[in-house]
């Protein structure tokens, strides 16, 4: 998704040229000067050019379908956050307020999800950066088989979570778990139960989501890397300067766009570990320790039945989204434009 | 990159230790990122999974009763998850070529804000939608309701084929935004003027997108074929709350997350063969079409 907002900008300038040409071209027809700039005078611009009306039947069924579930779903969940609790009864939409938002903050449980959700964004998005760079970096150093190595490290990212779970139950057993062993031949450690320690549980997810998805990270930087060209290296290996240092002062900076596009995605998939967190149980309640807000919104709505409530902590994490998404989408647009 | 990397003074009998030590690490980071699986696919196989070290082939022999007993319990859920993925990823790959086309290919005005919308549309958290399409079509469009009576009548055909039919339509929905835009990256970059000869011709829009767009398409379509396929059978989040947890219905990851659930006495044995199992269709579109794969996610 390192493209979106490259093709975004693109698509902007695009349909600029569009327009003028669409002037130039219609010029047999009656055609509303750009001076007419109103909603009214676009439509019946592209009303009476024929190529509009010809290619909708092509965009405006799938518009049609993703805008009902994108944005009719998200007005409607936002309608049902602002509602009061009724279980099962119809809903009352008249009565709109903030009060689920105010249970929400002093609610413990929803503050414990936050600061999990925060610390599970952080670590897992930081660690994932570092391991992808250092493996581009090893991968990018003229390898043999290259294909094959990074074919390898991406494959966990095929994987399902419902699937990726299951292994890494059994990674982490308590008798004859693979890391239990591990720690077993190192000094000075013991076998640690994993899930059923709330202290180590979340980090125990965190590494699991970092082994699956920080050789998506690699592909970025690796493509990031390739963009670099030769000659950046050569003169930073004539001023003298060790290998080290050529990375880090001349090569990691310029890997700045591939680091923000790669955070946005890897957050993105942070928000989703629902699935990963519901296929460690078969149920709506992850081990302790480990509740994120998908898993809290999930189980308010579809175990506990309220509705309301799991809509408004769905807001929240929209919200979350956005927050991350919209300054991304921004910065790349002004990066572009400049 | 093509700058030398081999340092002169670093050998040693002919052996470059730099050399060494960067094919050293490469190898540890194969067992990493090998490491779950192996052991995976290694108890699978095992009688006895605490007999011996977990990612250690077996001593004794090995058996295939595990894949037997998860072939069983999650055999309807693979069928499920068939009937879900194949038509669900055909369509949001034909309807997102189509709507990408209609968007970058003709030429109107306001069509940049309409694309803004579809990219947008990627970074939901669907946390944020779900318990409006849960009440879409629990209440407002219940096709398993509505078409429960045909379902009665019709050999072959149950009520719960019209929950997946709503899984598909989901899918299709929130699949469009991404298939839009890798389309959209595609098609940008054709030629115009193959298609503005036609349209001079007096070729129609239609046929401009059957004739020229749609053959040179291919390559295009194996990426988000691929990509849409991973996604849609991985996916736990709408099968889980659109189609459920019932015996008959559910798709097979909702069956293998649940299998401590529904199965008394379930081994690790069993749990890392159905995983496996679970995952062959994915693991073999990776295997074989992997450059497709690494495509799509990094567009």
């Amino acid at each position: 998704m390192r493209d979106i907002a490259k093709s975004a900008k693109r698509l902007v300038g695009l349909g600029q040229s569009d327009e003028q040409e669409t002037v130039k071209t219609d010029g047999g027809e009656p055609v509303d000067g750009p001076a007419n700039g109103s909603r009214l005078g676009v439509l019946r611009e592209n009303l009476s050019n024929q190529d509009f009306r010809q290619s909708a039947p092509f965009w405006l069924p799938a518009f049609l379908l993703m805008g009902l579930f994108v944005y009719g779903a998200i007005l409607w969940n936002l309608a049902l956050s602002l509602t009061d609790p009724s279980g099962y009864g119809p809903v009352d939409y008249t009565q709109l307020d903030l009060d689920l938002y105010v249970r929400a903050f002093n609610d413990a449980s929803f503050v414990q999800a936050t600061i999990n959700t925060f610390v599970l964004l952080i670590v897992f998005t930081g660690v994932s950066l570092a391991l992808g760079l250092v493996v581009a970096i090893l991968v990018d150093r003229n390898i043999r088989y290259e294909n094959t190595f990074r074919t390898i490290y991406l494959l966990p990212m095929a994987l399902s979570f419902a699937v990726t779970a299951q292994f890494w139950l059994w990674m982490y057993n308590f008798e004859n778990g693979v890391v239990n062993l591990l720690l077993e031949v190192l000094p000075f450690v013991d076998k640690v139960r994993w899930f059923a320690n709330p202290e180590l549980a979340l980090a125990a997810v965190i590494i699991a989501l970092i082994w699956q998805f920080s050789g998506y990270t690699m592909v970025v930087y690796l493509a990031g890397l390739r963009a670099i060209p030769n000659d950046h290296y050569e003169a930073a290996r004539v001023d003298g300067a060790s290998t080290l240092k050529m990375y880090w002062r001349v090569i990691i900076p310029q890997l700045k766009g591939s680091t923000i596009s790669a955070t946005v995605v890897l957050m993105v998939f942070g928000l989703k570990a629902f699935d990963f967190l519901y296929a460690l149980r078969g149920t709506y309640l992850p081990p302790k320790g480990t509740d994120i807000l998908s898993t809290l919104m999930m189980r308010e709505a579809f175990s506990n039945q309220n509705f309301a409530y799991g809509a408004a902590i769905g807001v929240m994490l929209f919200l979350l989204a956005l927050s991350i998404v919209a300054p991304y989408l921004t910065y790349q647009y002004r990066q572009g434009e400049l | 990159m093509s700058t030398e990397t081999v340092a002169d003074d670093g050998t040693a009998f002919g052996i470059d230790v730099e050399r060494v030590a960067l094919y050293g690490t490469l190898v540890g980071l194969i067992v990493f990122y090998l490491l779950p699986i192996e052991t995976g696919l290694m108890t699978s196989l095992k009688v006895g999974p605490y007999s011996s070290a977990p990612f250690l082939p077996t001593l004794e022999a090995s058996t295939t009763e595990n894949y037997a007993r998860a072939f069983d319990a999650l055999s309807s859920g693979l069928v499920n998850s068939f009937i879900l993925t194949i038509p669900a990823t055909v369509l949001s790959a034909l309807v997102g070529s189509m709507a990408a086309y209609g968007l970058t290919n003709v030429d109107w005005k306001g069509q940049v804000g309409v694309l803004a919308l579809f990219i947008a549309g990627i970074f939901i958290p669907y946390q944020a939608v779900l318990i409006p399409v849960s009440n879409f079509w629990a209440s407002i469009v219940p096709l398993n309701v509505w078409f429960g009576p045909i379902a009665e009548i019709t050999p072959g055909l149950e009520g719960y084929h019209f929950d997946i039919f709503e899984l598909v339509i989901t899918h299709v929905a929130y699949g469009l935004p991404i298939c839009t835009l890798l389309f959209r990256t595609f098609y940008k970059d054709l030629s115009d003027e193959m298609m503005e000869a036609a349209r001079l011709d007096g070729a129609s829009i239609a046929k401009v997108y059957r004739r020229i767009v749609l053959p040179l398409s291919g390559p295009m379509f194996a990426v988000v074929l691929i990509y849409q396929f991973t996604q849609i059978w991985n996916d736990l989040l709408f099968a889980l709350v659109i189609v459920g947890t019932g015996e008959k219905e559910m798709l097979v990851m909702v069956a293998l997350a649940r299998l401590g659930n529904t199965l008394s006495d379930v081994g690790v044995g069993l749990q890392m063969a159905g995983a496996l199992l679970t995952a062959l269709p994915t693991l073999l579109v990776y295997v074989f079409f992997g450059e497709q794969f690494a495509e799509g996610i990094s567009t």
